[in-house]
């Protein structure tokens, strides 16, 4: 395909060009009962063009791209693709176009090989020994490795991403859509995937890309398209705009900064976890393995990792959810709780922070009065086994008033706030509960960049005021910003501490991907 | 046209409490048209169904007197519903907790004793509780579902009270009726009025209803099972023991379900029969639906079931309509109540043209 080449050259300037574009949207809107998903949304991708959809979470991403794959209709608007209108959109008319998607997160089944995932979205003749040949030819030119015949379950996040993208290059897409793919990834995992996207773009495939990432998205982008509450805020060629350009347009106003004073540490752990192995009792779990865990008075703690590799186990042994047969195994203050639920727990001054906010953090039908006493009711709230319905109302009222609730009142239902507004509530009634120990598992998730900044600060600050805190996070920017230390988990192992200070975001890459620096052999198989 | 199912972005609370009226109304709708074409005038018929029974003094304490096991039960089963605790088998219960205070009605060396009454509510509470424990024993330790071993608990119940009332416990003097000798007078509950059967049972039924709006609404373990019942994962993280929540459920439930038993054998009945309750049990699983779960709502609903008892009665007699129709109201009546329900949190929509290409 020669005319591919041509466009390669001229790159820098393709939106310049006069050439058909591979895909146009005119006006799309798209409504949901309460909410606009999408508000006039035009934009369009050339040839071999690589194109960021940036925003915030909630701003109208994944509805776009779901849009343009045809899994859900627009209400209004037109989609051109190479010069042609389509008329009834569908998958299937998207695949007979040659547009792919690698969703956020992935549809694949565990229990079988990846070869079979493949087969069932490949058409034509079932042979699955000629299809392995294909997949393995695939992955090799695009620098994706991958052993058909490995089964899924076994496979990291990562591979299985690779599996995703493999099986989307079997039908030689046109147009591409990736949402979020470095979520699930390593920074060095990351840096592979580029590769493999620029290869993809200077053969012509375009390629959409959802992030909200900014340095992702310079590095790797030529155009971009902002969007924030539904609505285009604006265009821009990434290359050549600031990180600053271009957080104004994604949040509407600059970032705001976290700062992280010294402080003094306590001199013993307030918690603590001696050599915790626990083998998973169902087969698609992880098994921990010889963790060692101490976290001081008066620092916060990171624990990084990519999600799945051991962090939801080792939380719920460490907030009691789950029991630990070895009582001593983990101590609170200096004390074996192992064997004590939740409940002892939080007597011995524990708080803990769900990364699942509706269902775990807080009842969802219930109100904020209500769900501020599901761990507030220690503070007075229940006397001669009767609820003080005043006091919770106040405690609620308080919680809402510091941190910024944005909610008709605490007679609101908890499932009737946004997920941003639901976790600064729940991260406030766990800090105003004044724990000497605060675990919380991704703090910002589908928080907005303001909130996310506002909660990092209250993190921070409880720990100034002497308190241990402890955060699981994905995010490893977000640990970087409010740690003190760090530790990384991989497959169930808990590497040695960090300080944030000695240390930088190569090093623990190479320890998320299971990586330490006596064996770096075999570098392919691990992220 | 083609309708899609959608979830509603805000569910109305207004529709919530008028759910159960719509569901009434449905009802009435859906029955006048059977009437119709049974080839009875509906107007007649409904009004020989709900008005009749009432318009006498009779009516209204034959209302009363099977309204109070329907609302006594139904409070019970509702503090269990709450925690997502199903007791399914409270007519297993009633029947246990009829026959225990019945063999202390008959068998207590002091017939004429003052604490022969007060003896045999305990034993009545006591034989329901018992009961219930073992499906809740079987849940708390083994994970069994509450839901068949109670209900299969309720066969070997009827079972049990069958054995007794046709063998050991037969009247002697009964011309081999499947009943008991009738209970002495010490222990039965006293009558308001003697031209009447309404006793004074239904006082229990009345302090039942205030201490489960009590539990429900401000104690402390009352929150902990609802928090249990709607998000189990939130009550674990609070360190809430649902074990604590299934105990409570059966054994409260299986309690009033037994004192609603006791209350027949020494009211109405005044011994132990083969038919101790016309589904009591069952029918009050519908009472504290159509209540919502709740001390006010259970008392309208346990009305309403109680009137549909009488108006069955009522038409077998003036009209010669079978007494079936009891059931097909019950039925009708959840029916409908359970899709305004399901109405409440979803909506129908037309769906959008499939396309050319159909959806993989």
């Amino acid at each position: 395909m020669p005319s591919f080449r041509e466009i390669q050259e001229e790159l820098p300037n393709v939106l310049e060009t006069n050439m058909t574009p591979r895909l146009e949207l005119r006006h799309i809107c798209k409504r949901y009962p309460g909410v606009i998903a999408n508000d006039d949304v035009s934009l369009s991708i050339m040839p071999g063009e690589i194109h960021a959809v940036l925003g915030e979470n909630g701003a109208g991403k994944s509805t776009l791209m779901k849009i343009i794959y045809g899994a859900i209709r627009a209400d209004e608007g037109e989609m051109v693709f190479d010069g042609n209108p389509i008329a009834s959109h569908g998958p299937s008319v998207s695949r007979a176009l040659g547009i792919e998607m690698v969703y956020q997160h992935f549809a694949l089944f565990e229990s079988v090989s990846v070869v079979e995932n493949i087969a069932l979205s490949v058409s034509g003749k079932f042979d699955l020994t000629a299809l392995a040949n294909r997949v393995r030819d695939v992955s090799k030119k695009y620098g994706l490795p991958i052993d058909p015949h490995r089964f899924v379950y076994n496979l990291s996040v990562g591979e299985r991403q690779r599996v995703e993208i493999v099986r989307c290059l079997m039908q030689k897409p046109k147009l591409l859509i990736l949402d979020e793919p470095t979520s699930v990834l390593t920074p060095q995992a990351v840096i592979k995937l580029f590769e493999t996207l620029r290869q993809l773009a200077a053969e012509g495939c375009s390629i959409l890309y959802i992030s909200h990432k900014l340095d992702e998205v310079q590095v790797l982008c030529d155009s971009a398209t902002v969007l924030r509450n539904g609505l285009i805020t604006g265009t821009a060629k990434p290359k050549q705009s600031t990180p600053i350009e271009l957080a104004r347009m994604m949040v509407g106003a600059d970032l705001p900064e976290t700062h992280l004073d010294p402080s003094t540490t306590s001199d013993t752990p307030f918690l603590n976890v001696n050599h915790l192995t626990a083998p998973s009792d169902n087969p698609f779990g992880i098994s921990l393995n010889d963790v060692l865990l101490s976290v001081f008075g008066g620092e916060v703690v990171g624990i990084a990792g990519v999600s799945g590799n051991g962090q939801a186990e080792l939380i719920s042994f460490l907030s009691g959810e789950v029991l630990f047969k070895g009582a001593d195994t983990i101590t609170l203050g200096g004390k074996d709780v192992g064997q004590l639920d939740a409940g002892y727990r939080r007597e011995q001054g524990l708080a803990f922070v769900p990364e699942e906010r509706l269902g775990r953090g807080a009842v969802p039908p219930h109100h904020l009065s209500d769900n501020a006493m599901l761990t507030g009711h220690r503070l007075g709230m229940v006397k001669n086994w009767m609820i003080q319905r005043g006091k919770a109302n106040d405690f609620a009222a308080q919680i809402i008033r510091k941190f910024n609730v944005k909610t008709t009142g605490y007679e609101s239902a908890a499932n009737s706030l946004s997920g941003g507004n639901l976790q600064k509530f729940i991260v406030g009634r766990e800090i105003e509960l004044g724990p000497k120990v605060l675990i919380i598992s991704q703090p910002t998730w589908g928080v907005d960049v303001g909130a996310a900044a506002f909660i990092r600060q209250a993190l921070i600050d409880l720990s100034r005021t002497g308190a241990a805190v402890l955060i699981i996070s994905e995010e490893l920017d977000e640990l970087f910003e409010v740690c003190d230390r760090l530790y990384v988990i991989c497959q169930g192992q808990l590497s040695k501490s960090l300080d944030r200070k000695n240390t930088n975001v190569e090093e623990v890459g190479l320890l998320m991907t299971g990586l330490n620096n006596n064996s770096n052999s075999d570098n392919s198989k691990a992220f | 046209m083609r309708f899609q199912i959608d979830r509603r972005a805000e569910p109305s609370s207004f529709m919530r409490f008028a759910a159960p009226v719509y569901a009434t109304f449905s009802t009435l709708v859906v029955s006048s048209i059977m009437f119709a074409l049974l080839g009875h005038n509906p107007a007649d018929t409904l009004f020989a169904f709900f008005i009749t029974p009432l318009m006498t003094i009779n009516g209204i304490s034959e209302w009363l007197l099977k309204a109070s096991p329907l609302i006594l039960i139904g409070c019970g089963l509702a503090i269990g519903f709450r925690a997502n605790v199903w007791n399914i088998g409270a007519e297993g219960q009633l029947v246990i907790g009829a026959v225990c205070a019945s063999g202390v009605g008959l068998f207590y060396p002091a017939p004429e004793s003052a604490l022969l009454l007060p003896l045999m509510v305990i034993a009545g509470m006591a034989g329901g509780m018992v009961w219930a424990a073992i499906p809740a024993f079987l849940r708390a330790r083994m994970n069994t579902n509450e839901i068949l071993v109670t209900l299969m608990m309720t066969y070997i119940a009827t079972l049990l009270l069958s054995l007794l009332v046709h063998g050991p416990w037969r009247d002697p003097d009964g011309y081999n009726y499947p009943q008991t000798a009738l209970l002495p007078d010490a222990a039965m509950f006293e009558l308001f009025d003697p031209m009447y059967r309404l006793n004074t049972s239904i006082l229990i039924t009345v302090v039942a209803v205030f201490a489960m709006w009590f539990f429900t609404e401000r104690s402390f373990f009352g929150y902990k099972m609802s928090v249990g019942g709607a998000a189990p994962l939130a009550a674990r993280y609070a360190g809430f023991k649902q074990s604590g929540s299934i105990w409570m459920g059966l054994l409260i439930s299986g309690g009033l379900a037994g004192i609603a038993g006791m209350a027949e054998a020494a009211g109405p009945l005044g011994q132990l029969s083969a038919q101790i309750s016309p589904g009591y049990g069952f029918a009050a699983i519908i009472v504290a639906f159509i209540g919502r779960l709740h001390a006010v709502g259970i008392v309208l609903g346990g009305l309403l079931l109680s009137l549909l008892y009488l108006g069955g009665e009522s038409v077998q007699l003036s009209l010669g309509l079978p007494s079936a129709l009891t059931s097909i109201f019950q039925g009708m009546l959840l029916f409908f109540l359970l899709a305004s329900d399901f109405l409440i949190f979803y909506r129908f929509t037309p769906s959008p043209k499939p396309t050319k290409g159909g959806v993989t």
